[in-house]
């Protein structure tokens, strides 16, 4: 009998399905599009085994509705796409965010706009993660930098959903998804986060019944609570109002839920940004060649620094604040024109000076360009 | 067992409802609540899944658990929750348009797969919610709003469509002809695979003052004579059923469901 070993060579994509299923997943719906697909095929072939079951639906539109539909059944849900696919799958998103169902979307980012350069590696859905959908929506958007950080923000990705009734995206490049790096996933052991359930009786439940930031208790279809729930701004009950102070508390609770709870929601990494002048705010696989070029600068004897958002939205403010007091200059190198950079240096402010390395033709940022504007500033 | 009555499957909270008068989507919702009672579907173990229009606000007014979701989405949700917990019975409530428009993907590919799921569509040829445009199932020739001059599409047959892209029970009713379409839902309910039930309804607001069809008892008298049981249709010419619709089961061909075919997946790699 073979043994199962708990260290291999695993790809990014991998690594994000083995989360998944570790993390209780045992729902996928999706719809072919590279440098995602690894991970539909992977759930494919994975969910069964679980008792979980998967679909490739006939678009990204009805991967992202059935996701929702099965989460809502007390089964934990996934989708994952790319460019044009993450566009589609901004609909119901929104529907999500505002029903409060728990799901997790992962968007192996490529180059665009439109079908762009398949399928070359790009960061250009910073923004749209955060503001892809209509309407003020809370979300919670992570972005890994590794195979093995792959696995462990894809599984919690599915805690800070359950834990926040919210839907959470996982921001992965080409690079991290297609990368292959050595995982031990015995060292990788979390702890699963599941909803909670209501235990009132029918005629006492409020499915939306919570505190000014706080998370209702989330019942599951078919177990006797008879629910409505609506894309429509709905009062505690779930049904449709547009009593102002109704519609004000709802949409105010949903962002105040995770605002709120910033300590629990924010992740980031820093390295040598204790006495840096200049820190390097970098995140997903540009933050590796980040690290590599803030360590050349120290022995070279600059005073440089890492700053690695794990969290990407909510931004991480307060500590990007700190830095930018600090600092002299604050250097954002990404894989699309600027649009982390818009955040820094909204919150920097007149702190600190903000530049950017921006690279839009399909290849990572190399350390070596890093180092030179560390350099050069 | 004693049947429940259709009001007893309301959400009394909900009411009024936000249907015109005359508006024949009443008598639909009826039809359901009754096949519903008539299947005797457990009512906590039963889910409405709707999309967005006129119709869909129906899943709102039923004392189950209720989805409704986005534009044309509504089987996409359902396939979902179907999946998720087989065990649910899971009826789709869709608009014309909601269905065979924005939703005519998600129809056909649920068609295709025979998930086991219900939908029941509520054609009343029109976008009524947004007050009057033609739909794909507004008869070429007639008026809304974005038709001022008459439609010049061809329009879906939305019965044979389901027909031709899988589904395995297919009927039609009106909302003249409500116990028929009561029969029909119990029938859907009762296939193992994906039924759908066409409704014929009517909406004097909108599609029935464009096209000067008279108030709601009018637009029933027209159902009543423009449709032909499809029985009797096979034994009438072309020319006797110019210009009528067929009503009653139209298609009843049981066919492999699609999670009955996944499981198999999964016992055999757990075996």
């Amino acid at each position: 009998m073979a043994v199962e070993r708990s260290a291999r060579l695993m790809q990014g994509n991998e690594a994000c399905v083995e989360g998944a299923i570790a993390a209780g997943c045992r729902f996928y719906a999706g719809y072919p599009i590279t440098p995602s697909t690894e991970i539909a095929e992977l759930m494919a072939a994975s969910l069964p085994c679980v008792g979980g079951r998967f679909i490739q639906m006939e678009d990204e539109i009805a991967s992202m509705a059935a996701i929702i539909g099965a989460s809502l059944t007390g089964t934990k849900s996934m989708t994952a796409t790319s460019g044009p696919g993450f566009s589609l799958k901004q609909e119901n998103i929104g529907y999500a965010a505002l029903t409060e169902v728990p799901c997790v979307i992962v968007n192996v980012q490529r180059s665009g706009p439109s079908t762009g350069l398949p399928t070359s590696p790009a960061q250009g859905d910073v923004m749209q993660s955060r503001w892809g959908t209509h309407g003020d929506h809370p979300i919670i958007v992570l972005s890994p930098s590794s195979v093995s950080e792959t696995y462990r923000l894809t599984f919690e990705s599915f805690n800070l959903a359950e834990k926040y009734r919210n839907p959470v995206i996982l921001l992965m490049d080409e690079v991290v998804g297609h990368m292959r790096e050595r995982v031990d996933l015995h060292s990788l052991s979390m702890s699963v986060v599941d909803r909670v359930k209501p235990t009132n009786k029918r005629e006492d439940y409020l499915p939306y019944d919570a505190a000014p930031d706080g998370v209702s208790p989330m019942a599951n279809f078919g177990d006797g609570y008879r629910c409505h729930v609506t894309g429509l701004i709905h009062n505690k009950k779930g049904y449709p109002t547009s009593k102002a102070e109704e519609v004000d508390f709802l949409i105010r609770r949903l962002h105040n839920k995770i605002d709120h709870n910033l300590d629990d929601v924010l992740k980031y990494e820093e390295y040598m940004v204790d006495d840096a002048d200049i820190i390097v705010l970098a995140f997903g696989s540009v933050a590796r060649s980040a690290h590599n070029a803030v360590r050349r600068a120290r022995q070279n004897g600059v005073k440089a620094g890492l700053f690695r958002p794990i969290t990407i939205w909510p931004f991480p403010e307060a500590a990007v604040t700190a830095l930018a007091q600090k600092a002299k200059h604050i250097i954002v190198p990404e894989m699309n024109l600027g649009q982390l950079r818009l955040e820094v240096e909204r919150v920097a402010g007149s702190r600190c000076q903000v530049s950017g390395i921006n690279s839009i033709i399909g290849e990572l940022i190399a350390p070596d360009q890093i180092l030179r504007r560390i350099m050069e500033v | 067992m004693a049947l429940q009555h259709a009001q007893d499957y309301l959400r009394n909270a909900m009411m009024p409802h936000i249907w015109c008068p005359g508006c024949g989507h009443g008598i639909i919702l009826g039809a359901i609540l009754r096949a519903i009672s008539k299947a005797g579907l457990d009512q906590d173990k039963t889910v409405i899944v709707s999309g967005i229009g006129c119709s869909s606000r129906a899943s709102g007014y039923m004392d189950f658990d209720t989805l409704h979701t986005t534009h044309g989405r509504a089987l996409a949700f359902a396939t979902g929750v179907k999946m998720a917990k087989p065990e649910l019975n899971v009826i789709v409530i869709m608009g014309d348009g909601d269905c065979s428009a924005i939703g005519g993907n998600h129809f056909i590919h649920a068609c295709r797969r025979n998930i086991d799921l219900t939908a029941v569509v509520f054609n009343n040829s029109i976008y009524g919610m947004t007050s009057g445009q033609y739909s794909p199932l507004t008869p070429r020739g007639k008026f809304a709003t974005t038709a001022p001059y008459g439609t010049i599409e061809r329009e879906f047959d939305l019965c044979d469509l389901a027909i031709a892209a899988g589904a395995s029970y297919v009927g039609r009713g009106t909302t003249f002809h409500a116990q028929l379409l009561t029969d029909l839902i119990v029938k859907g309910i009762a296939n193992k695979g994906f039924s759908l039930i066409e409704g014929i309804s009517q909406c004097p607001t909108y599609y029935g003052r464009k096209n000067k069809m008279g108030g709601p008892i009018d637009m029933m008298k027209w159902q009543q004579e423009h449709s032909v049981n499809a029985v009797a249709a096979t034994k009438m010419t072309p020319e006797q059923l110019d210009g009528k619709f067929k009503i009653g089961e139209l298609h009843n061909s049981p066919a492999p469901e699609y999670i009955a075919e996944y499981d198999k997946i999964i016992a055999a790699r757990r075996a």
